[in-house]
């Protein structure tokens, strides 16, 4: 079989997860496809380096790659702005609208939430917990698939998903507050 | 579907869409990952090219260090002067200040910058594409390079006066492993330099002359 042709066998059916976790990235379908379309490209370009291994956390981290070149190049702002300073700044905007302790975090889950209102939190999100959200909770990663492709240790990723998810929450509450 | 850890926490962003790549995304890359295969299969050959030639000057050049005469002719100086020149032209981006095969560009692109208007003429019905000119350092002085096309080859031809002296045949001689075709002809001085073999390069010492008469 030509390197062409495994490539196409092991690499183009993960297509869906390419542009998913791309389209959660660059929040934007044209310049999802372009980040997928370029991925690809390069993931062809390296694929004889891929020996066994799952491909699918492999392309997975050359599709972040590429989205995070993407992003770099055209919104900077929301690169830069990872880790504790977006924590810091997602709060605040959270802290403007602050929801009553006494607000039962069970009680959004376990209603139906409108789908309509969790893409929109989750795009609130710094891109750092989005990300980690998208493939821990919509691509059933692990958390040690999680951190080898966003290259950060399993520590890291657990506590991006534990705030992530705090975050989120809040940001939820706050829409389906104002929805209401 | 992975198994589950234990996050003891609810999945919120489960709810959230799942994008699934359109059918023409899919065309899309489909159709350019073939091309990049396409592609693959032709600059192969060419890259190992590349790369030899690369290997083949750094060795060339560590290999003339080590051998450095304590006390080198002028006429060697002048060698190892035009063939770190050619090696230098061949790094990306250094083989010519003004790209073109046009002579009537390139001639008056050198007027101003030299004290002599070297000969510059395209010998593509030769075999000899102009590929462009540039100013080099040669045995101290500045003078003309005109950079070639043969076959896969790049042929340097540096040019400069040599008031006074008769016109001569163009001879042969091997330095570090490139040929060195010198030869004068209407009072300048010319020297070819290429890793292709002695006689391509007379054949072009022949054609300039031949189109500069």
């Amino acid at each position: 079989m030509t390197l062409h042709a495994r490539f196409e066998k092991s690499v183009l059916p993960h297509l869906d997860a390419a542009y998913n976790l791309a389209r959660w990235l660059t929040r934007n379908d044209q310049d999802a496809q372009d980040v997928v379309q370029e991925a690809y490209l390069r993931a062809f370009r390296y694929f004889e380096g891929l020996r066994g291994g799952d491909a699918r956390a492999w392309l997975l981290a050359i599709v972040r790659n590429a989205g995070y070149t993407w992003l770099q190049k055209n919104r900077p702002a929301e690169v830069l702005a990872l880790d504790d300073a977006a924590a810091v700044a997602a709060e605040a905007e959270v802290a403007g609208h602050a929801a009553p302790p006494e607000t039962n975090p069970e009680v959004i889950v376990l209603q139906s939430v409108n789908r309509k209102l969790v893409n929109q939190a989750l795009e609130d999100l710094p891109v750092a917990y989005r990300e980690v959200l998208v493939m821990r909770e919509l691509e059933d990663l692990s958390y040690k698939e999680i951190a080898a492709i966003a290259g950060v240790p399993i520590g890291t990723v657990m506590s991006r998903l534990a705030r992530g998810r705090e975050l989120l929450r809040r940001l939820l509450e706050i829409r389906m507050r104002k929805a209401s | 579907m992975a198994t589950r850890e234990d996050d003891d926490e609810p999945m919120i962003a489960r709810d959230a869409t799942y994008h699934r790549a359109p059918e023409e995304l899919r065309a899309r890359v489909r159709a350019s990952v073939a091309a990049a295969a396409r592609e693959e299969r032709r600059p192969a050959l060419w890259r190992a090219v590349a790369l030899a030639g690369a290997f083949a000057a750094v060795a060339a050049v560590s290999w003339n260090l080590a051998l450095l005469d304590a006390a080198p002719s002028a006429e060697s100086l002048v060698e190892r002067d035009l063939v770190a020149a050619h090696v230098r032209s061949l790094m990306p981006g250094h083989l010519e200040d003004v790209a073109s095969s046009d002579q009537h560009t390139v001639k008056p692109w050198f007027a101003g910058k030299l004290d002599f208007s070297p000969p510059v003429h395209d010998l593509a019905a030769a075999g000899f594409p102009l590929a462009g000119g540039r100013l080099d350092y040669v045995g101290g002085r500045p003078v003309a390079a005109l950079a070639y096309r043969y076959r896969l080859h790049v042929i340097n031809v540096f040019v400069w006066p040599a008031p006074g002296s008769p016109d001569t045949a163009p001879r042969a001689a091997i330095r570090q492993g490139y040929s060195i075709v010198r030869w004068v002809h209407g009072g300048m001085a010319f020297h070819a330099v290429s890793d292709a073999e002695a006689a391509p390069l007379a054949a072009l010492a022949e054609a300039l002359d031949r189109a500069a008469d």
